[in-house]
């Protein structure tokens, strides 16, 4: 009999050697003689344990991990493909505590599934959204997505039924919906894993959109960074359109949808919801003025649903269950569950996906396992470069979007980089303004010229010059770029500037002498 | 990367675009198409683009200067896209990243003298939980220190 092995495809995975362990398999199993089949299935999340190879015996997944190329030989000695015992083994996987402590909900068949495979997408839960969403009207699927309470993944967290009610509400004609596969945030990777692991899942999800709302075109706009997402989202979008899922009649719905994937180009503001539309109409990605809303205006000046890749995957679980199934998870006003993205100087680095009100600390230190240094924490960045840093005091806030935003800070994409203790605060400071400086569109004043002086008034303070006074010009300057510029990217800078100069004042308290001894 | 001759990239140039029926929505992808062709988007390229899309040469001028991927010149054979964001800075990113450049003769940005290797500065590859994190010829990288990296610079060279 057959014995599958699953070795990931994932980019994470292969960054560290999954296609060795693929071959090195392959080739053990071959000398031995043993009838195996190998699937590339997506990620489990957990990074750290990556290249993790799992078994099915006996109806069970058996994890072995991190395994590298010459561990295989030991592996097949050991009786692995009979889920046998080595140094290696961590038991079935979906008993891992990392694993049985999540709700996975969006990411429900990522790293379970062979990504590629129709049937086993459908045998795993896939196309009973779409089927359900293909008899309801319009304006029931939208109610539905309502009543969920999903928030927009992107970072911006507006209600993502009020988006998709304003589009559909617009009388018929050309109407677009865009995923936002940017991801550009430092610390997240939940979109490219979903892309990578489960693509089907966002199609259906854009398919969904596109029925709800009336629009029969849909792009992937998919940054460059990410070779191996693109590469599946096309693969993907082919399977579809020959199994009829996409088309002029998407799934015997009499309705045409189509999707297209938009390579980005290496600029971190078409992250930016009309940064992107610009970029995807060809032209330099400079942000638009508001209004008109993407929604009213957006690709070539058509009614557009733009939303995150996470957002529209959701959905098809959503419809799959019902409103109240997905509302059960959450807290407050942020219902559902959300990726968290543990990432930087921690031990145990990966996905985890949870409903809203998890704290910090359970996700750094329970899931995290503390510092991959193991020297002390010091410090987190939440939500990506514009997100604020938080402090030790902090580890116990609940992670919602109101919550966080009543402490200055915000849940973003949900991405969490942990730093030790020997980073320099002031230096993370002068980062954030050296990347807005770069990534800066450029189309207004504050943000343009605040970045670069910003980084200059950090950069005396680093040498110990005049430091009150540069530290109050920092303030100050961060003052007109919140309030003057024309999107969050010179708007939100302040945030890891000023909240690093709140918490750890002690970086910033720099003597020429201090300066000069270094 | 092979040398093109001014010829055929013209040639190149004229096929890619009506590739994309030359449509000017689809500038980007005509760029990035030409690039994995030739190795870079030379300026002698863009006014046979913009011929072909009808746009004026300061348009397309304009779009192949905002985005940082597309480069004028070619890369070196081997080309090493080293992330320096936050969370790679958390485990020493911005170090490491000096001593790839010193040990390869390299600026960060540049190639190096004998075109072997060209090294340049991404900002998140998101594999940022086995951070740091790099791409050598677009295959990705992580766990990075000098060990890790060189060897995988020297298998892409090989
Ligand atoms: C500078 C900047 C970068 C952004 N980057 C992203 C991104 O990479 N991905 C994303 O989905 N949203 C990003 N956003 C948010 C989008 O503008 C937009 O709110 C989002 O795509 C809407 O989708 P959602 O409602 O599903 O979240 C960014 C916003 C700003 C200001
Ligand atoms: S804040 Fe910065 S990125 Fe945003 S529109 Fe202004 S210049 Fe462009
Ligand atoms: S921050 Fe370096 S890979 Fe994400």
């Amino acid at each position: 009999m057959t014995i599958t092995v699953y070795v990931p495809c994932d980019s994470a995975a292969l960054s560290v050697g999954a296609d060795d362990v693929a071959a090195a398999i392959h080739e053990q199993a071959d000398m031995r003689g043993l009838d195996i089949q190998i699937i590339r299935n997506g990620s489990r999340g957990m990074c750290w344990l990556e290249p993790l190879v799992e078994v099915l015996h006996d109806g069970v997944r058996y994890a072995y991990g991190p395994v590298t190329g010459a561990d295989v030989p030991g592996l097949f000695d050991a009786g692995f493909l009979q889920a046998g015992r080595h140094d290696l083994a961590l038991g079935p996987t979906d008993a891992l505590d990392w694993l049985a402590n999540q709700e996975r909900l969006t990411f429900a068949r990522v790293g379970v599934i062979d990504p590629l495979n129709l049937a086993d997408y459908q045998e795993h839960g896939g196309l009973v959204g779409l089927h359900r969403a293909i008899a309801m009207q319009r304006s029931e699927i939208v109610a539905e997505v309502t009543d969920s309470g999903l928030r927009g993944r992107g970072g911006a967290g507006f209600p993502t039924g009020i988006k998709w009610k304003t589009v559909s509400d617009l009388p018929d004609g050309q109407k677009y919906i865009c995923c936002n596969a940017d991801e550009g945030d430092s610390g997240t990777f939940a979109d490219r894993m979903l892309m990578e692991g489960d693509p089907f899942c966002l199609l259906e999800g854009m398919a969904i959109a596109g029925l709800a709302v009336g629009a029969s075109e849909g792009y992937v706009y998919i940054r460059s960074e990410y070779p191996h997402a693109i590469a599946t989202m096309k693969q993907a979008i082919r399977i579809w359109e020959d199994a009829g899922l996409l088309g002029p009649d998407v799934a015997g719905s009499g309705r045409p949808f189509r999707i297209k994937v938009r390579r980005g180009a290496g600029a971190y503001i078409c992250g930016e919801e009309s940064s992107m539309l610009e970029s995807m109409e060809g032209k330099r990605g400079t942000v638009r003025s508001k209004p008109p809303i993407p929604a009213v205006a957006g690709l070539f000046g058509m009614p557009t649903v733009v939303n995150n890749v996470l957002s529209l995957a959701t959905v098809p679980v959503i419809l799959a269950k019902d409103a109240s199934f997905y509302k059960e998870y959450g807290m407050g006003r942020s219902l559902g569950t959300q990726a968290f993205q543990i990432a930087g100087n921690v031990k145990r680095g990966g996905l985890v996906e949870k409903a809203f009100g998890v704290s910090l600390r359970e996700l750094i230190e329970d899931f995290g396992g503390g510092t991959a240094s193991g020297r002390p924490f010091r410090s987190a960045q939440l939500g990506g470069p514009l997100g604020a840093y938080i402090g030790e005091e902090h580890l116990d806030l609940p992670m919602d979007y109101e919550g966080l935003a009543a402490n200055s800070a915000m849940l973003g994409h949900g991405g969490i980089v942990v730093f030790d203790d020997t980073v320099d605060m002031a230096e993370m400071a002068r980062f954030a303004f050296e990347f807005c400086q770069i990534e800066s569109c450029g189309k207004c004043t504050p943000c343009r010229i605040g970045a670069v002086r910003g980084k200059e008034s950090i950069e005396k303070i680093l040498r110990g010059e005049e430091v009150a006074r540069n530290i109050a010009l920092v303030e100050d300057l961060c003052e007109v770029m919140t309030d003057g510029s024309l999107c969050a990217m010179g708007g939100l800078t302040p945030m890891p500037v000023l909240s690093a100069i709140r918490l750890f004042p002690e970086d910033f308290d720099r003597t020429p002498a201090a300066a000069a001894a270094e | 990367m092979p040398t093109v001759p001014p010829l055929d990239i013209d040639a190149t140039v004229v096929d890619i675009c009506r590739q994309h029926a030359n449509a000017p929505a689809d500038l980007i992808e005509i760029l990035h198409d030409l690039q994995e062709q030739i190795g870079h988007v030379p300026q002698s390229a863009l006014p046979t683009i913009a011929t072909a899309l009808n746009l004026s040469r300061a348009e397309v001028h304009g779009v192949v200067s905002f985005y940082h991927d597309f480069r004028e010149k070619p890369a070196g054979a081997v080309t090493v896209k080293i992330c320096r964001a936050e969370a790679c800075q958390s485990m020493g990113a911005l170090p490491l990243i000096e001593r790839i450049c010193a040990r390869h003769g390299v600026q960060l940005g540049g190639t190096s003298a004998d075109g072997r290797i060209t090294v340049e500065a991404v900002y998140c590859l998101g594999n940022c939980a086995l951070s740091p994190a790099a791409l050598v010829n677009d295959k990705p990288v992580g766990r990075i220190n000098d060990e890790r990296l060189n060897a995988a610079i020297r298998g892409a060279m090989s």
